[in-house]
């Protein structure tokens, strides 16, 4: 069996071609390796077809939910039953209705059109079929509600140019899903013999939150089956394209990255700092030692054979961090403090410092902590910050910081700024940079915003940036992660 | 060459036969990697059974195991082949009282005999069926792993005076990595990748019943069920399979039959390591009820 000359062959390279735009590094060695990895396995086993591909198309575990979904989207099932201009699918009407009066628990969905299974259940039968397929953890029966969910909730139309989210939205609304984990709760506390105790709850609730999990999971792979009969794959997984977890911008990340940020921070940490004190142990050597290798070129009779080099001394930075933590770039300077303490073994000190437009020293409150996480969530709620309207005034804090710590600023210090540099046209202060400049050994600024929207609008970073030894562009993990390195 | 597995069912059973739970991905994995004669790269949290699986993968195709750890500093010598100087020398000084000319000498020390064989040249220089476990791939130095792109790709090593020393049998070759460096393109290139993650309840709990002696399914079903809720709190190292294992052997120990909130608490350390780990798990569990309720939904 070979794949040459096969809709397979087509299928397969549209489907690698759209995992290179996902930002998938495929090479020709895996792409081939792939096309021979489906050969070997029977095509109608879908789990086993997937596992194949990705074996030899996705090296890297972070990459694995974006192959997923363009997976789900090459290879998802397919047929007339998905055709969004199929007659089952003018039940819109009922559902624009819906959409109108908010609470309305989809009353008048009832008259089922078709001879689907389950079509003629009113939505007190469904909700209550959800109820106990969700009770005795049912997969098939889950299976079979999220299809009818969709069809009657989602309000899905041909053609209409909204994503599955909206339609995933719909949907879960009129499920009520908290009120059927509330339900199904009530009936476990009923059901057992004694009162349970709190920790009994809390495990009976994780399963069936795990099985709702599975449930939602059902009815967003039912949409977007949906959404590829209507639309096409290409198109499909065009729109439902996401950044990889180290692309993602941090001034956008929607909360689902942020908790694929914040789990893909830990390693990187672990992995930085691994890598910075390799580098530290090999690689550097100390200067030559003239008197030394004279000294032992006395025994070779005068010739210098033996060149000695000094005790290498890689010196630590100490470092000082000072961040903006106004709402428009704290989660950027959540991830650059968390990186910093995390690699605090490799500087010889760190202190931080947050600012609004008042300014506060947080070292402390990192002092022997284990959890950096925790810290800087303090950091975010307790520092003192607000001076008087809480709106970045970056003028003003440079003002503290040189007033009350401007001193401890020496030829030792590298001293780090992480903002945009948008002032609300407040005064730049920018001769306070250029004196920290002259003392420190290093002033780099960090920027989450792109470049190309430096110095527009109140943004004055480039009236700071000539100040400095360098002006970063800092929107993602990647790019944090490179000037973290260069740092040390 | 024979594929070992006629199909991923057979893996699946025969691993789990040694006592091996595979899910499908790994049974599928491992499959192919036969089929297509690659190695596989395997990677994942500590403690979830990498190395494990190459040793069972051995045990269930009757393969000879041939481990090398990996660690800084591990060169050539260690890992490929190095000549047994000692004896060359040995050889060198006997021949001299013969009137032997040097090439021929030379020819003689430059020998299968004089060459000391270590575990990737022993891998493919062995008549009997291999696997070979290249343990923590990731504690090699990024220029060491270079080592072993001759022996992923082409199943051969070259040895400059001896010639090329080509595989009589191809070994099914499975790397581990801790993930504590980004492996470097060109290895990755040449292998399957596989992820071993914890396992879901139910396989966890097989895992448990599997190998923990005296255990009831109900306790079994608890353990798995307390250890993914842990698994759910954010902590700095979740619980591993072996943890959860000698867990399950503790509460065995002790008699228990139903798992309270304060036995789980007073034997949190076993699953823990850390101790803000366990201060929050402890939070969680704790008997006050409100802590966490409602806060989830």
């Amino acid at each position: 069996m070979t794949v040459t000359d096969s809709p397979l062959l087509e299928l397969l390279t549209g489907f690698i071609s759209e995992l290179r735009a996902a930002g998938l590094p495929v090479s020709l060695t895996e792409n081939l390796d792939a096309m021979e990895a489906v050969t070997h396995i029977p095509l109608e086993d879908r789990d086993a077809f997937k596992y194949a591909l990705g074996a030899t198309l996705v090296k890297n575990h972070a990459h694995w939910r974006a192959f997923e979904t363009v997976f789900e989207v090459y290879f998802s099932l397919r047929g007339r039953e998905y055709d969004l201009v199929d007659g089952d699918w003018d039940a819109d009407g009922l559902a624009d209705d819906d959409e109108r009066d908010a609470d309305g628990q989809g009353e008048g969905h009832g008259e089922g059109r078709g001879g689907g299974g389950g079509d003629g259940l009113s939505p007190e039968e469904l909700a209550e079929l959800l109820y106990q397929s969700l009770l005795r953890g049912d997969q098939t029966m889950m299976r079979a509600i999220a299809r009818q969910a969709v069809k009657r909730f989602a309000g899905m139309e041909p053609g209409r140019p909204v994503g599955g989210t909206y339609y995933l939205y719909r949907t879960l609304r009129n499920l009520d899903l908290d009120g059927v984990l509330e339900r199904l709760m009530q009936q476990t506390r009923q059901e057992s013999p004694d009162p349970l105790t709190s920790f009994e709850e809390r495990l009976e609730q994780d399963e069936f939150e795990t099985r709702i999990d599975k449930l939602k999971k059902e009815i967003e792979a039912e949409i977007r089956r949906h959404l590829v009969a209507d639309r096409g794959v290409e198109a499909m997984a065009k729109t439902l394209r996401k950044p990889l977890p180290e692309d993602v911008d941090f001034m956008h990340a929607t909360r689902e990255e942020m908790l694929s940020l914040r789990k893909a921070i830990q390693p990187l940490t672990r992995k930085l700092a691994v890598r910075l004190a390799r580098k530290r142990r090999h690689g550097r050597k100390g200067a030559l030692d003239f008197r030394n290798t004279v000294r032992h070129s006395l025994s070779y009779g005068g010739v210098p054979a033996e060149p000695k080099f000094k005790y290498p001394r890689p010196s630590k930075p100490e470092i000082m961090v000072i961040a903006d933590i106004s709402g428009s770039v704290a989660a950027f300077a959540r991830f650059t403090l968390h990186l910093v303490y995390a690699l605090s073994g490799q500087f010889s000190k760190v202190r931080s410092f947050v600012f609004i437009d008042g300014l506060d020293e947080v070292t402390s409150y990192f002092d022997g902590v284990e959890d950096i996480t925790e810290a800087v969530h303090r950091v975010n709620t307790e520092a003192d910050v607000v001076w008087v309207d809480g709106h970045s005034d970056y003028g003003h804090a440079l003002e503290v910081f040189w007033e009350r710590y401007g001193r401890d600023v020496n030829a030792k210090s590298t001293v780090m700024i992480l903002g945009d540099a948008r002032n609300n046209y407040h005064a730049s202060q920018a001769w306070i940079i250029k004196e920290i400049e002259q003392r420190a050994r290093h002033v780099h600024w960090l920027n989450p915003e792109p470049r190309s929207y430096w110095d527009t609008g109140d943004s004055i970073v480039g009236e700071y940036g000539i100040h400095c030894d360098g002006v970063w562009e800092v929107r993602n993990l990647r790019q944090l992660e490179k000037f973290v390195e260069t740092l040390v | 060459m024979e594929p070992r597995f006629a199909d991923v069912a057979g893996v699946r059973t025969s691993l789990h036969d040694v006592g091996y739970l595979a899910d499908d991905g790994i049974a599928g994995v491992v499959y192919l990697a036969d089929r297509l004669q690659k190695p596989v790269l395997v990677e994942g949290p500590a403690g979830t059974g990498k190395t494990q699986l190459a040793k069972s993968v051995a045990e269930m195709s009757g393969a000879r195991l041939i481990r090398l750890q990996c660690y800084e500093g591990l060169d050539e010598s260690k890992a490929l082949y190095e000549w047994n100087y000692k004896k060359q020398l040995l050889r060198i000084q006997a021949e001299r009282g013969n009137d032997v000319a040097w090439d021929e000498i030379e020819d003689n020390i430059f020998s299968d005999e004089f060459l000391l064989t270590r575990p990737l040249l022993e891998a493919i220089r062995a008549d009997e069926p291999v696997v070979l476990l290249i343990d923590e791939v990731d504690r090699v130095e990024v220029e060491t792993e270079a080592l072993l792109l001759e022996i992923l790709s082409d199943y051969q090593v070259s040895i400059p005076e001896l010639g090329t020393v080509e595989a009589t049998q191809i070994p099914l070759v499975f790397l581990t990595s801790n993930n504590t460096r980004e492996l470097s393109e060109a290895l990755k290139r040449r292998c399957l990748y596989l992820h071993v993650d914890y396992p879901d309840m139910d396989r966890e709990k097989q895992i448990v019943l599997r190998k923990v002696e005296g255990i009831t399914d109900s306790l079994a079903d608890q353990i798995a069920r307390v250890v993914r809720s842990i698994r759910q709190i954010e902590l700095k190292k979740a619980p591993s399979v072996s943890e959860t294992l000698d867990w399950a052997r503790t509460l065995v120990l002790l008699g228990v039959e139903h798992i309270e909130a304060d036995t789980a608490i007073e034997t949190v350390n076993i699953l823990l390591k850390y101790r803000t780990d366990i201060e929050r798990a402890i939070k969680e569990f704790s008997a006050n009820g409100d802590a966490f309720a409602p806060a989830n939904v």
